[in-house]
């Protein structure tokens, strides 16, 4: 093992792992807040009065729950273009080709996996909220509007957090998949190290303890976040 | 929509299944060994034996299973003549026995913590009479601790075996043609994306449906005191609304 091949500069690896980690994390974070919008739409589709939309929500968590995210990667990156560019052709009139840049497509794949958790933690936690509450804030004459973000919002927010925070462990870790596709994040530039330095253990290595303190670091700011949020609860 | 396509491709795909099962199973079940003793380890009294236990929990639940899988098959060619010198290098040449270590190890990990949580919420006053009967150590787990765990962690093990079905999957990249891989081979020669993965999904779907159902029976099976009516398998797996509903505890 060579550690001299991770030196930050022109003759080592180091500050291209270190893109590599900014680009995981960049991904990361946009894919899990599009998982969170996701999360938010159909739990909102779970709870509805909608046999249609239920059931649509349903199908949703329940098939991207139940298959590989590597096979929906493989599906949004070979079929993605195709929509891209017959949707192009067909309303905008505009035949050239096109294709998805790699890293909105990993953020849609895994945006689209981490959305089917997140909306299982978000209905979970909507569905804890005292009826009680609802009931009150109706009495003192609050709409529904004024229900939503001053009732629901805050108390939902505080009970998804732990779940919210398992996704975003779950989302970090399923990013490594995207270097499949050719994502310049700390696989793939592992993968590109290893050929040129035939030292793959050393890079492996490497990303293994990026993601570690990735997990560690953020962890930790989940577990503030959760303190925080639970100020003034009385815990009993 | 390409039907030919399809009529064509699902043979090869359905072939692959045993490829993903053995996978899985082999994986699942050398994890769940180590597990037992990953857990045992984390809640004895030793502080040496319990932190590395936690360590080892830690670090590979920390970690993507890409990374863990790529560590293991392309880091152990660093090592070569060193792996070569002690006869070990024909396993790790071979792309199962890497994909399999590296699942194994992954698994072990996530269900160390599941049998540990298991292990926990065995109520004391069991404990106790089994002591008062005069059992201790190994038979008294045997007898009493590990069966109640079991029940305990039977749910949170069902997730655990849909995760590595799932998991599974990546051992693709490192070239075996389990269903995905095959998957991904034919649609990079056909392009026809969504066919195979109306296919390859629906497999992946149905064998975790099947395996969640079994998940189900067993603890039906396993706890039926909590139960009101005696079901056979096959009624829980084609009729949902027939399924068993649990006695309510307080009315008992």
């Amino acid at each position: 093992m060579d550690l001299s091949l991770l030196v930050y500069g022109d003759a080592g690896w180091g500050d291209e792992m270190l893109m590599g980690a900014l680009m995981t994390i960049a991904v990361a974070t946009c894919s899990y807040l599009l998982g969170i919008v996701f999360g938010a739409v159909f739990a909102t589709m779970k709870l509805s009065h909608y046999y249609i939309l239920r059931l649509i929500a349903d199908a949703y968590t329940t098939i991207i729950r139940g298959i590989p995210e590597l096979l929906v990667i493989y599906l949004v990156f070979f079929g993605g273009g195709a929509v891209l560019r017959s949707v192009a052709k067909g309303v905008f009139g505009y035949g050239e080709y096109i294709d998805l840049p790699i890293f909105v497509t990993g953020m849609l794949c895994i945006g689209i996996s981490s959305g089917a958790y997140s909306t299982e933690v978000i209905r979970g936690a909507v569905q804890a909220v005292p009826v009680g509450q609802i009931e009150a804030a109706r009495a003192v004459g609050m709409s529904k509007w004024l229900r939503f973000w001053r009732i629901l919002v805050p108390q939902v927010a505080r009970y998804a957090l732990p779940g919210l925070g398992n996704v975003w462990q779950l989302t970090l870790k399923e990013t490594s998949l995207i270097s499949v596709i050719g994502l310049a994040d700390i696989m793939r530039h592992s993968y590109i190290a290893m050929g040129s330095t035939k030292e793959p253990f050393t890079f492996f290595l490497t990303a293994f303890f990026l993601y570690l303190g990735l997990a560690s670091i953020s962890n930790r700011g989940f577990l503030r976040a959760e303190t925080w949020s639970n100020r003034g609860v009385r815990v009993t | 929509m390409d039907f030919e396509l399809m009529q064509e491709s699902w043979p090869k795909l359905v072939g692959a299944i045993p490829e993903t099962l053995i996978l899985a199973g082999s994986s699942l079940s050398i994890g769940f060994v180590i597990a037992v003793f990953v857990a045992l380890a984390r809640l004895s009294s030793n502080k040496v034996l319990s932190n590395l236990a936690y360590g080892y929990m830690y670090i590979f639940r920390s970690t993507p299973l890409l990374v863990q899988i790529f560590l293991i098959y392309y880091g152990s060619g660093q090592f070569r003549p060193f792996l070569e010198e002690y006869g070990l290098w024909v396993f790790f040449k071979e792309s199962w026995f890497c994909a399999i270590l590296a699942l194994t190890l992954n698994t072990g990990a996530y269900t160390s913590e599941i049998i540990r949580g298991g292990i926990q919420s065995v109520p004391w006053g069991q404990l106790e009479a089994a002591r008062a009967c005069g059992m201790s150590g190994f038979l008294l787990f045997r007898r009493i601790t590990f069966p109640i765990a079991m029940r305990q962690a039977l749910p949170g093990y069902g997730n655990e075996i849909i995760l590595m079905i799932k998991s599974t999957s990546l051992a693709s990249i490192i070239t075996i043609l389990e269903i995905t891989g095959v998957a991904k081979k034919i649609i990079a020669a056909t392009w026809s994306p969504v066919e195979i993965f109306i296919i390859a999904g629906g497999i992946y779907l149905a064998i975790n449906f099947i395996l969640t159902r079994l998940v189900q029976w067993a603890e039906i099976k396993l706890s039926p005191q909590l139960y009101r009516d005696r079901v056979s398998f096959w009624t829980m797996l084609f009729k949902k609304e027939e399924n068993p509903t649990a006695v309510d505890q307080v009315a008992r």
